[in-house]
């Protein structure tokens, strides 16, 4: 039964990497806390789910699924750049008018996906197990993103890119165009975070609108989780820090269930990791603060 | 070369806090003029030099460089041609990334970034030999995290980044006034060697009368928002600091009683 729930967490783990590497781009390289993941993972899950059903190929269901989140980002990046509207205020417009997108184009709230033709069906015809058939597609997932993720950040647009979450002005002064930055940045971001939508949603045979809420935040502590335990020194290790993030989060989760912790308060919980995460330097500092007082204190 | 006329800058039109910035501006530079910018507090220097690389757009006036107007194009459309140094030591670098990829940018200024590498194993081979002519020894940290160094260094490099691919117009904003006496000497005698070297055009504003003598081959001196005196080759090289605050105090109509420029002295 562990075997199983280890098992489970690696699947989930890999299969939401892909949305945790997206979430890492805009909120570290390009230092944007972009909420339209909500929204475009959902969208992910919708598109994947609404052309299985109608009987088109997996691959080619799943390959619309990243078209259609990269439109997503660009359009908060749009609000974003063309309208000056900040950088929250844009992805919550991009989420909410998502929400609304993603009902239409499944129809209705939820798509159940039992019986249909997966990418996972598709490849365990090859032979594979079940189980290890998501881990295979998982890993090839996590593994590809990784690898161009990192070849792209080490290009000149990557560099751009990084630069621009860094020092826009410097990059501006340089001649880069960090509103076009930026736009590309959010389109690849919620494009991998759209796949992620669709693979989970293959994986668990259904989509359902709902199933964006919160999902910044299961990012946001993923990449947290990911960069305190493995580092970040090269942006490599950074990349696969934060793909690990993902499986140690689903393990965390996976545990904390085991020790009775209600699902309906996992969201909670998340948020509570995040919170205590980006608080933890500020927290220290006023502990020294307290520590360092008393210590004068005693030598008066 | 470079072509500004009659521009004015107004910020926060219609309302309380309107402020003329620039009141009607009007320079002409030769190729290789190197011109140092005095002025008080507000004078409209950065100003100036901001309205130049396309920060601000003017209301009036044309901006022009070598027979191009630049008065639409936008700040990273004319950084092809314009290198800049701010005065924060900070602004010029991207802390996060190392030396030598923070090189690899500024030798693409202006051209497309693409999908192809970013730094080549030949570029920093030239990285090193040119950060070594800085004397700073940064030369052996090319994969240092820019984060790193100090405000010296980083104004250094910036410096290096600004020239690298001998920009047609240099713009220097107090780029050695958030620095020590003893470093902001040494980065102002790097900006010399640089500017000689590849007889870059440039304009440095700066709060030191002595430097402002000291360097370029003329001198201008901006108040409430134009042009008050402008000296050039021979008469600047006779000029002394007394000669500037009297002809400061003729032009303006005012006494120097306020600022950095007495104490600068
Ligand atoms: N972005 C801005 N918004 C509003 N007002 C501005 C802005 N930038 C400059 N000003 C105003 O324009 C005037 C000229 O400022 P500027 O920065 O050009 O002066 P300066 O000569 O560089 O002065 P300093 O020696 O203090 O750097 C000042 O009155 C300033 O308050
Ligand atoms: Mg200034």
């Amino acid at each position: 039964m562990y075997l199983n729930i280890l098992l489970g967490s690696v699947e989930q783990g890999l299969l939401y990497s892909i949305m945790v590497l997206g979430v890492y781009l805009t909120f570290r390289v390009l230092d944007y806390a972009d909420l339209t993941v909500d929204g475009s993972f959902p969208l992910g899950a919708a598109v994947a789910a609404i052309l299985i059903v109608s009987g088109h190929n997996p691959l080619f269901a799943t390959l619309s699924a990243i078209a259609a989140g990269a439109v997503a980002g660009m359009i908060t990046g749009a609000l974003h750049t063309q309208f000056k509207i900040a950088p929250l205020l844009s992805g919550i417009l991009s989420m909410i008018a998502l929400y609304s997108v993603n009902l239409r184009v499944m129809g209705r709230a939820n798509i159940s996906l039992l019986r249909q033709n997966t990418v996972y069906t598709q490849l365990a015809g090859l032979g594979l197990s079940d189980s290890w058939v998501v881990i295979a597609v998982g890993v090839i997932a996590a593994v590809g993103m990784v690898a161009v993720l990192w070849w792209f950040l080490n290009t000149e647009l990557g560099f751009a890119m990084r630069a621009t979450g860094d020092n826009a002005q410097m990059i501006r002064s340089l001649g880069v165009n960090t509103n076009a930055m930026k736009i590309i940045g959010l389109s690849i971001s919620n494009a991998m975070v759209a796949f992620s939508g669709a693979l989970v949603t293959q994986y668990q045979s259904f989509a359902d609108v709902g199933m964006g809420i919160g999902m910044i935040v299961v990012g946001l502590a993923s990449v947290i989780i990911g960069e305190v335990l493995f580092g970040t020194t090269t942006i490599f290790r950074t990349l696969v820090a934060v793909a690990m993030g993902s499986v140690v989060y689903r393990l965390v989760i996976a545990i904390v269930l085991q020790l009775g912790l209600k699902p309906t308060d996992l969201k909670l919980f998340t948020a509570l990791i995040v919170t205590i995460a980006l608080a933890s330097p500020i927290m220290k500092g006023k502990l020294q603060v307290a520590l360092g007082r008393r210590k004068d204190g005693h030598n008066a | 070369m470079l072509k500004v006329k009659s521009v004015h800058k107004t910020f926060n039109i219609g309302s309380v806090n309107e402020k003329t910035a620039l009141a009607g501006v009007d320079l002409q530079l030769k190729p290789g003029d190197f011109v140092t910018v005095i002025g008080g507090n507000g004078a409209g220097k950065s100003t100036l030099l901001n309205v130049i690389a396309g920060v601000f757009h003017v209301e009036a006036g044309t901006i022009c460089l070598d027979g191009t107007i630049l008065n639409n194009q936008a700040e990273h459309q004319r950084a092809g041609f314009m290198g800049r140094v701010f005065q924060d030591p900070l602004m010029g670098t991207a802390a996060t990334m190392t030396i030598e990829e923070n090189l690899a940018m500024a030798l693409r200024r202006g051209q497309r970034r693409r999908l192809r590498r970013g730094l080549s194993s030949k570029e920093k081979h030239v990285f090193k030999e040119q950060l070594a002519q800085l004397g700073l020894g940064l030369e052996e940290r090319l994969s240092s995290k820019v984060g790193l160094l100090s405000g010296g260094q980083r104004q250094a490099l910036t410096l290096l980044m600004a020239t690298i691919t001998e920009p047609k117009l240099l713009l220097l904003d107090e780029h050695t006034a958030a620095l020590d006496p003893k470093t902001a000497q040494k980065v102002l005698r790097l900006t010399d060697k640089i500017i000689d070297e590849h007889s870059l055009t440039t304009l440095m504003v700066t709060h030191n009368m002595k430097d402002a003598l000291k360097h370029g081959n003329r001198i201008i001196m901006m108040h409430d928002g134009k042009i008050i005196l402008d000296l050039k080759q021979e008469e600047k090289r006779q000029a002394k600091v007394e000669d500037l605050l009297q002809m400061f105090e003729q032009a303006s109509g005012d006494e120097i009683a306020n600022d950095r420029l007495l104490l600068a002295k």
